[in-house]
Parts: C-alpha cells; structure tokens; sequence
C-alpha cells in the first residue's frame, strides 16, 4: 500500500513541476597574470539536473564553496550559466528572464544585514518591490500592503518606521522574508537562512517558514550546509560535492539510507547525542580540493574511503545510478558486481 | 565473557574511575569562583560576566555552551588575563593549581600563558603571524615551551655522534700505525671503511633544526600529509582547515595542563570538523591535558565533554556531567535549547521556541535573567536572582524552581497578549 501511495504522490507531484533545470553549468573565469588575461575557469556548478515541485521543500546541502549559491543565483540570473537550461513551469528562463518571473522567484540571503539598507525604514524597504515589480503608487496602499506583510511574518504596525539597526537578527530575517513575500513569489530560494542566528531564534525562523509554506503553496529552494536543518524541514534533499550531485532523494531515502560514499561520511561527521552513530563515524581524510583544480575521475576520489572497491574512480566519471524511483546517487560500480 | 560484555565492563570501570576522580579534590586543576567580568562602554556597564564559578579536573573536558553574546569568550579571556579595556575583570577569584591568578604580575601571568595554559582561538587567521613561515611559528612553540626536551634529543645525538667520531679517530690510528704492513688490497679495505664512517658521522645537531623536525612530527599527527612542504608555507597559503589544525598542533605541543578551545570548528565543514574533533580527543588522552571547550553546539558537547556549563547572560545556569544534562536537563532555559535544535524527531511537530531574545547585558532583565523568556517562571523570578545550589552530586543549577526557600511560591500568570506578543519577536 506505501508504495502505491508514494508513488502516486511522486505522479502527483510531476504534474506540478515548477521549475526546471537541465544540465546546468555555471563557470566563473578566473583572470591572472600580467595582462589580467583569462586563465581559467571555476566549475562552480557542473552539470546538475533537478526538478523543484510546488509546494516542497528541496534541500541543497553540501559543504562551503561547493556551488550551493551558484545554483541559487543562476535560477535568478544573477550570474550567466555557461550552458544547460532553466525553466518556469514550461518557459525557459535562462535566456529570457522577465520582470514577472522576478515576481514569481524571490531569494533570501543567509546575512540579513546585507541585504537591508541601513538608512531605510522598513516600510520603504518592503515597499520596494511593490513599487518596483507592482508598480503601486499610492503611499496609503503602500503601507497597507506592507503592514499586512509584518503581520504574516508576526510583526507588528508600531515596527513601519524603524530603521533596520533597531532589530534583532531574528527579526531582521522576518522582515527579508516579509519582503520576499511582497509580490505573492511562487518559488522562494533560502540562502542559509538561519546560519547566522541562535538555536533558539532559528527554531522561530524555521517555524515560520513551514507555516508560510502551507498557507501560501510555496515551492522553497532551501540551501544549506545544517543536515539537521534540512532533515527538519525538508522533503526532499540533493546533496552536492564541487560542483556536482552525488545523491538526491526523499529525505528518508538519503537520511536512513545513504548510499554514496560521500553522502555517507557527511551524515555520519555530524555531532550528535547519540553514542551509536558516533561509534560508526567514518573519518573523512585530507582537505577538500578545489574547483579550480578537480581531481580527476569522481572528484571525491582522494578522500573516498570505499574507492579500493571500486571500478575506475579515479579515471572515470561517476554514472547516475537509481536506487529507487525516488533516489539516486553518482558512483562508479563496484568490483565484485556487488549492487547498491 | 561476550566482546560486549567485556565492552560494558570497561566502560563501568572507566565511569567509576572518572566518578572518583571527580570526587577527589586533590584532582582539581582551575577553580573559578563568582568571576566578574564588565565593560565599561558609552553606552553603559556590559555586564558580560556576572558571577561564574565552576571546576575543571584534572585530565578533564569540560563544556561552556551558551547561544552568542552570553558571555563564553569573555569568560576564557578572563582566564587567560587577556580582557583589554575597556573591559576588566571586577571581583572573582581564579586559582590555578592553588595559584589565585587574578593576583600575579603580568610577569608572572606571561609565565603561565603559552605555558601551562594555552587557547585555541575561533579564527586561526589572526592568531597566526602572518608574515613567518607556519612550520618556524610551531618550532618556536618547542624552542619556547620543550627546551629541555629538545637538549635532551640533542644530548643522546651528540653521544651517538661521539661514539662514532670516536670510533673513526682510532681506525685512523690503526691505519697510520700498521700502514707499513700493508698489502695494497688491505689499505683499500682500510680507506673504504674510513670514508663510510665519516659518511656515518651527522652533521652536530642544532637546537632550530630538532625543534624543526618535531614541528613535521606534531604536524603530520594532525592529519596533515604532505608535513615537510606545509612546513614552508605562510599561513595565508594554508586552508582554513589546515590552519585551524596548525593551531591545534601548537596548544597542544606545549603540553599545557589547561587547553582553553574558543569554538575551533566553527568555520569548518563538517567532515573536517570530524577529523579535527577526533584528533583533539586523541590529543587529550595522550598528553592528559583537560580542556575547557566553549561552543554554542550541543552535538560537540555531547561528543567530546565530561561535563557541561550552560550559559545564559553572563551566568551559569546548568552545570553538571554531561549525561545527565542531556538526558534529563532541567534548568528551563537548557530544556528549551535542546528543544529549539531540529531533529527527525520533532519533523511534524514545531519546534520549541524560547519566546523573546537574548537580553542586553548593559541592562540585563532584574532577578533570574532568564524570567521575560521562562514558561515556568513564579512570581519572585523577577526580584530575587536565583542561587546557584548543589543539588545533586556535582549537578549546580541557579533557577527557583529547584529551591527549597521559594519553589512552593506561586506560579507567574502569564497574560495572553503578553505571551503571544513575546512568542513574536
Ligand atoms: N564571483 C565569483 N568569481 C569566481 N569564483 C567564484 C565566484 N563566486 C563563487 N566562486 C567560486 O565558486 C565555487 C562555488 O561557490 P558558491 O558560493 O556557490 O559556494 P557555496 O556552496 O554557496 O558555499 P558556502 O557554503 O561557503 O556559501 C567556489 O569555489 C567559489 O570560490
Ligand atoms: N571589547 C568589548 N567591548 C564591549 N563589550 C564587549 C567586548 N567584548 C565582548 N563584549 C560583550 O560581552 C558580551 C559577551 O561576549 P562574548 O564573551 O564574546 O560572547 P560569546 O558567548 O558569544 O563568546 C557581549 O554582550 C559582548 O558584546
Ligand atoms: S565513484 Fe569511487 S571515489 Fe567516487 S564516491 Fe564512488 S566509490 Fe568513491
Ligand atoms: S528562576 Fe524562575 S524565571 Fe528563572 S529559569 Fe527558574 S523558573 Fe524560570
Ligand atoms: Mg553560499
Ligand atoms: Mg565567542
């Protein structure tokens, strides 16, 4: 019976895909030398593939400059993809991204702080893109507007006319996601938006956003480096290594079965309470490398502790293995034949 | 008997043995007791420490944990003498192996720093020097704090070296005595065995190249491979991993007896933190130091301490070992930071919110500084500041609830707007 019904819900949810992304890469070129000529690239992101559902919470989890904002900020045109496609519901908007898909796609970023102007108040700030992307005129309709916001993210009438310094962390990211709110977005990208705050002030957050979530069918790009985090919130998870995906699934798929080599050492290097999990930590050796520069074969390879039982890791490219309809990760075959 | 078995029973032995230890006082390493640590600022008095007390063991991890702000960096500073105006240090006592640290010169307070106490620092960039090569800033830890050590390696190598340069003198002799008897083949052998004994002889050791060699040793027992070419790098030219574990491998190659670690992972990735937390624990057993480790991430605590000091605005709320703090907290405050951490768990159902926020120490809230945010506040929470009583064995705990004179008084009302507005902020 789960299984029909999993799978009903997976068929369910095809129908409602609502943003789209093939073969995405985004390089960063790197300039050097005398002339300040090109020298390189960064494979920021490297040929990732996903599907981000209405109303689901998609994880993106990986650990610092594995190309986690970059994907964020190609969905948002905000860096060029070097090549692949995005798209909203069926229109491409990687070449074509309009003052309307600016609506429907909001980002929040993980520093408040930077992304509010100091000197204004925060009736200005949020009215901003009513202006802007609403084109609302009206200073009445405005304040209205904004009000309402304040009060979905639970703030209140006397917070208008107060300048950004005068909040607390947790409330500055309130007001980022009243903002975000402001043009009724289908689809809100989360950058860390909880990293810079306390436990207890981001259990607030977290809250928030669920119930943001469900009352206004939110699709949420939710990007971190927490796996607890995600596990709380999530419903789905993609889990990166420099640039590439190495395993994707439900957030049971990927929690209690971690399938690739990497996902498995990520998940077991988290601190936890409980003694057992720590007896079976896999300690992960030497740094992690650079994108400038990437090993070759399956990046992972030089710190991968089950490559000896492996085909050709550090030759060849990892495939896409499925595990299930749902999950999948990217992995070489094993030696002996042996199945996932 | 089963692995298991044999398992559990070392594991009780372990637990009894560290219960002892506990117990018996003669183990004890730092006692801070009501320390007072202010800033003076424009804008008023920051009272960032206000009454702490607490042990460290010998041989002994203990956490400080406690959200931003409350006052866990200032707290390691104290320690250390190293509060800069304008803060300073206004009552308190801090006896070090029966040494009141507060009361020494600045001379004195040197002796002991880099010494006998070292600290971790969160950002290893600035804790660096930035312009000297990372393997002569770890030989200089040993030149400073393991002379005697370093003489010692040099004393047995100049010994060896003697032997063999003495061996070396008679074997010429030999040569120049019998050269006449000599066949042609024989002073052939003779001169092949003069020059492979010179070969033999090293250079006299100097103290720079020994300290050198055991900065390659520490640095390769960080998990760092390549030892020799790290050796050669400015800090700059070093991942932040790489640094952090750099600074590990000197706190910890002066032997201190007190390792004051400020949240050395925190920057890192965590697989990297796995790997750094794991060989802090290895180091800790091998040279026995204890080690006073402050983070705000109860997943470290749990892993790597004995026992554990909550911290909230300046006090200390919760202190107790570690086992029984996460099995059954009872302090308010700590119950709803372990509840505000996500986890499978409580995935559909919401996570416990502390309502409010951290309080401005230059006006910190009166009483028990936690009551604007205690669901389980009472009526005098706000006069009267809570005790910090022993109630258990070594469990402290500083809340009214847990005190005979006022836990039968009554209950505070919160009123409904008044909770709803807070649970908002
Ligand atoms: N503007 C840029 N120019 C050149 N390289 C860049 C630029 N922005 C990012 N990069 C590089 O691209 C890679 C991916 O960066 P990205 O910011 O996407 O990482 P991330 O996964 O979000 O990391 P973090 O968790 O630290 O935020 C990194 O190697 C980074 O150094
Ligand atoms: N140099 C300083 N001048 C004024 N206030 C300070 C200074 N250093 C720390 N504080 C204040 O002392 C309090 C505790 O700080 P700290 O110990 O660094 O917190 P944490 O627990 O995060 O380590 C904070 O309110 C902080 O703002
Ligand atoms: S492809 Fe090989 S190196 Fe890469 S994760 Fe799989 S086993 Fe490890
Ligand atoms: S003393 Fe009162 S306000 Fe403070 S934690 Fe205990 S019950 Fe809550
Ligand atoms: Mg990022
Ligand atoms: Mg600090």
């Amino acid at each position: 019976m789960t299984v029909i019904n999993e799978k009903e819900k997976i068929s369910e949810r095809k129908k409602n895909v609502v943003i789209t992304v093939r073969n995405l890469k985004t390089y960063y070129p790197i300039f050097g030398g005398l002339f300040h000529r090109k020298i390189g690239v960064v494979k920021a992101v490297d040929d990732v593939s996903f599907d981000l559902y209405r109303g689901e919470t998609l994880g993106l989890v990986g650990e610092s400059g594995c190309g986690k904002t970059t994907i964020g900020n190609t969905i948002l045109n905000l860096v060029p993809a070097t090549s692949g496609e995005i798209y909203f519901e069926d229109d491409r908007i990687d070449n074509n991204f309009t003052q309307d898909y600016r609506k429907k796609i909001q980002m929040v970023f993980q520093d408040p702080d930077s992304s509010l102007n100091p000197r204004w108040k925060i009736v200005n700030i949020i009215g901003e893109p009513l202006r802007i992307l609403e084109g609302m005129k009206k200073r009445r309709e405005i304040r209205r507007r904004v009000l309402e916001l304040l009060e979905t993210v639970s703030m209140k009438v006397e917070h208008l006319d107060r300048y950004p310094h005068e909040f607390s962390g947790g409330q500055k990211q309130r007001i980022v996601i009243a903002r975000a709110l402001a043009c009724n977005p289908e689809v809100i990208i989360l950058d860390e938006p909880t990293s810079a705050l306390d436990v207890s002030v981001q259990a607030q957050i977290l809250n928030l956003l669920k119930d943001l979530q469900i009352e206004f069918n939110l699709a949420l790009l939710f990007i971190t480096h927490d796996l607890s985090v995600i596990q709380h919130i999530g419903d789905r998870i993609e889990v990166m290594y420099l640039g590439k995906f190495v395993e994707e699934g439900t957030i049971d798929d990927v929690f209690y079965h971690p399938t690739q080599p990497y996902t498995k050492a990520l998940l077991s290097a988290r601190p936890t309470f409980d003694p057992t999990t720590r007896s079976n930590r896999i300690i992960l050796e030497g740094e992690v490398p650079s994108a400038i520069n990437p090993p070759s074969g399956c990046y992972f390879h030089p710190r991968c502790p089950e490559m000896e039982d492996h085909i050709g890791c550090n030759i060849e490219e990892p495939t896409k293995i499925s595990i299930s309809e749902t999950h999948h990760i990217w992995c070489q075959p094993f030696k002996n034949g042996k199945k996932f | 008997m089963t692995l298991t078995e044999k398992k559990e029973i070392i594991e009780e032995n372990r637990k009894n043995q560290m219960k002892s230890a506990i117990k018996e006082d003669s183990n004890l390493l730092l006692q801070v007791k009501n320390l007072k640590t202010y800033f003076y600022t424009e804008e008023g008095i920051v009272k960032a420490v206000d009454g702490v007390s607490f042990n460290i063991f010998k041989n002994e991890v203990l956490g400080l944990v406690g959200e931003t702000g409350c006052g866990k960096s200032v707290t390691a500073l104290s320690i250390l003498r190293l509060v800069r105006s304008p803060g300073e240090i206004i009552e308190g006592s801090i006896e070090f192996n029966n040494v009141n640290l507060l009361e020494l010169s600045e001379e004195e307070m040197r002796s002991h720093r880099g010494n006998d106490i070292t600290m971790i620092f969160q950002d290893p960039l600035n804790s660096l020097n930035p312009v000297i090569l990372a393997g002569d800033q770890v030989a200089e830890v040993f030149l400073l704090h393991q002379e005697e050590e370093l003489n010692k390696i040099i004393d047995v190598r100049l010994l060896e070296r003697d032997k063999l340069v003495q061996e070396l003198k008679e074997l010429k002799k030999e040569f120049k005595e019998n050269k006449e008897q000599l066949s042609e083949t024989e002073k052939e052998e003779f001169k092949v065995k003069i020059k492979d004994l010179k070969k033999k002889i090293p250079k006299a050791p100097n103290l720079k190249d020994v300290a050198l060699e055991k900065a390659e040793q520490i640095i390769k027992e960080v998990g760092i491979a390549d030892a020799k070419q790290i050796l050669k790098r400015y800090p700059h030219e070093l991942s932040g991993g790489m640094r952090q574990r750099i600074m590990i491998a000197m706190g910890l190659s002066c032997t201190p007896l007190l390792l004051i670690a400020d949240e050395p992972t925190t920057a890192l990735d965590v697989t990297i933190q796995a790997q750094i937390l794991d060989l802090m624990k290895n180091l800790q057993k091998k040279f026995d130091t204890s080690i006073l480790m402050i983070t705000h991430d109860l997943g470290i605590i749990a892993e790597l301490c004995d026992r554990v000091a909550v911290m909230y605005s300046g006090n200390i709320v919760e202190y107790a070992t570690a086992e029984d703090l996460f099995k059954n907290p009872r302090h308010p405050y700590t119950q709803g930071l372990i509840g505000a951490i996500p986890s499978v768990e409580k995935k559909d159902t919401k996570l416990t919110v502390i309502r409010g926020m951290v309080p401005n120490l230059i006006y910190p809230p009166s009483g028990c500084r936690f009551h604007p945010r205690c669901t389980e506040r009472l009526e005098i929470c706000d006069k009267i500041k809570p005790r910090f009583l022993e109630i258990n064995d070594r469990y402290f705990i500083a809340c009214h609830l847990f005190d005979p004179e006022y836990k039968e008084s009554p209950k505070y009302q919160w009123d409904e707007t008044e909770s709803e507005e807070s649970y908002k902020v």
